[in-house]
């Protein structure tokens, strides 16, 4: 899947000049863009997108999660950037282990993470790191389990 | 006896649970006030009322069964969600859809958007006191309910659009009442104007109430006449055409004030706007032509070829019994629906059902805006900046 020459997104040729140690892998598939990064990288390439005025990646359409059990790493986080300037889109992807499944929050770099955070930790239990206010948003407080997981069954446990 | 000096003192501020004001709080959407007096504090909007699991239901569903949970998230653009879903699934198979559907899939959702800024124009103006326009709006909301009525049968839970095309061919004589309602309403939008453009009290509850400079917009991830109310002209349908957008000639409207007001006018204006585009679609939609695309396997056949041709039969069987299986990937999908960016992310396992939807639910992102738009203001002012969001609760909590 991977193409080296004549990249069509802008972000992925800055990502490769700039640090393409941390790309794990680029996703061209039916037109769009995915770049995959190890978590430890999320942090700065997302600063790194976001603030580069040639990228300006200011928006940051949404943040949706995916579980793959029982494959390993069952988590996928997928961040919809865009940006407005260039009309252009692309996707982050990290994957966790079900073991780990804790992120740094990006609410720093866009403030709108913080809904979106705040859904996927309530419906996959992912944690964010640095997030001010990690509670459940669409399922009551007391709620048990995480339903938006392939082991937690559609009509509810009984 | 306490004297009245005991009584006064420092002020605690008081916790208050914001009541039924909008249509969506009579139960569904609580917005937890601190306040000062009449001075609001910190505003945090509670939600989850209404959460239903659409998306977990997606999953247990086929690709096609699910278009009618579309319908039930924003259910005041059912056409909306049909037609962000079906992309979705158009993309992630590869499969082009033919232009008559485009067209009428363009002309439909833009009546969808006239008829549910209709909606959030009655209910916005009640809610600050105008009570005229809302049964004036809700009048000619009716009429394009008859409309979605004509061509699928549904007057709200439609499932129009099918992964491909369109679920029926629509009836004959459906574009000569959708001429007599667009003949009409450019006159009525003039008289929801005579009632409030100009109206001191609607001014002076919208004017300079709600404010959203563009940078927070952009930073909270609002979008659609919230974002477009602040000045900045982003716009799905000409960022990322769909559905042959880029054939039609329309502008975005903007105001750069970013208060309730501004998002008025934008509103009004787009309804101007989806007239436009209407009319061009009337020009261009061929009176007779597929509606949907040429798949076996995937779009059933017609009644006729189920009946006649083996294939057709076995076809027919499969689509209804096991569903069809797009190749494994993903796709994110976005439209321009009346309340912003509505996306889809769509994540295909190779089988016939989806392993994933998640929508990325415009009213969700731009109800996180609410308290940027109401701290440090008036408490009568939080009923506007509710209404001005044009949030629909079933979208919000999906």
């Amino acid at each position: 899947m991977e193409s080296q020459e004549n990249e069509k997104s802008l972000a992925v040729q800055k990502l490769r000049e700039r640090e393409p140690q941390t790309i794990a892998e680029v996703i061209e598939s039916r037109g769009e863009t995915t770049v995959v990064l190890a978590r430890r990288d999320l942090m700065r390439i997302c600063e790194f997108l976001a603030q580069d005025p040639t990228l300006s990646f200011t928006f940051l359409s949404d943040i949706s999660a995916v579980d793959r059990f029982p494959m390993e790493p069952r988590f996928e986080v997928n961040y919809q950037l865009l940006s407005m300037q260039r009309r252009e889109r692309v996707r982050i992807k990290v994957r966790l282990s079900g073991s780990d499944a804790v992120l740094p929050s990006v609410i720093g770099i866009w403030p709108t993470a913080d809904w979106h955070e705040r859904e996927i930790f309530d419906l996959f239990g992912i944690r964010f790191e640095g997030h001010p206010d990690l509670r459940r948003i669409l399922m009551p407080d007391d709620w048990e389990g995480y339903p938006l997981r392939k082991d937690y069954p559609v009509e509810g446990y009984r | 006896m306490p004297t009245l000096e005991t009584q006064s003192g420092p002020a605690e501020p008081m916790v208050l649970n914001m009541g039924p004001q909008h249509p969506s709080t009579h139960g569904v959407l609580r917005v937890v006030l601190e306040l000062d007096g009449e001075i609001v504090l910190s505003a945090k909007p509670v939600i989850g009322y209404l959460h239903t699991g659409i998306e977990k239901s997606c999953e247990s569903k086929t690709y096609s069964q699910a278009i009618t949970l579309t319908d039930r998230i924003d259910y005041l653009a059912p056409l909306s969600n049909n037609l962000c879903y079906c992309l979705a699934a158009e993309k992630l198979i590869g499969l082009e859809v033919p232009k008559r559907a485009q067209y009428i899939r363009v002309l439909l959702t833009e009546l969808t958007r006239i008829s549910s800024h209709l909606v959030w124009l009655g209910t916005h103006a009640i809610d600050l006191g105008a009570m005229s326009v809302f049964l004036y709006s809700f009048r000619e909301r009716e009429e394009i309910m008859k409309i979605y009525e004509c061509v699928s049968g549904q007057r709200m839970m439609t499932s129009y659009f099918r992964i491909g095309g369109l679920a029926i061919e629509p009836p004959p004589d459906w574009l000569d009442r959708v001429r007599r309602v667009i003949d009409a309403m450019p006159g009525h939008i003039d008289e929801y104007e005579d009632l409030l453009t100009k109206n001191r009290i609607w001014m002076a509850r919208t004017q300079g109430v709600g404010i959203l400079s563009a940078a927070d917009a952009i930073a909270l991830g609002a979008s659609g006449p919230m974002l477009r109310g602040s000045g900045v002209a982003y716009d799905t349908r000409k960022a990322f055409p769909y559905s042959s957008y880029d054939e039609f000639e329309f502008n975005i409207p903007t105001q750069t004030a970013g208060d309730c007001f501004a998002r008025y006018q934008v509103r009004v204006a787009e309804m101007r706007e989806s007239l436009k585009i209407i009319r061009q679609a009337m020009e261009k939609i061929p009176p007779s032509g597929p509606f949907r695309a040429e798949a076996p396997g995937i779009i059933p056949p017609s009644r006729e070829e189920m009946k006649t041709s083996i294939e057709g039969l076995i076809y027919h069987f499969k689509i209804f019994t096991e569903g069809f299986a797009p190749p494994p990937g993903e796709v994110y999908q976005a439209i321009e629906s009346p309340r912003g960016e509505l996306g889809v992310f769509m994540v295909s396992d190779g089988s016939p059902k989806p392993s994933r939807v998640h929508f990325r639910a415009p009213s969700f992102v731009n109800l996180q805006t609410l308290p940027k738009m109401c701290v440090g203001k008036l408490i009568a002012d939080v009923v506007a900046c509710i209404g001005t969001t044009d949030i629909v609760l079933g979208e919000v909590d999906r």
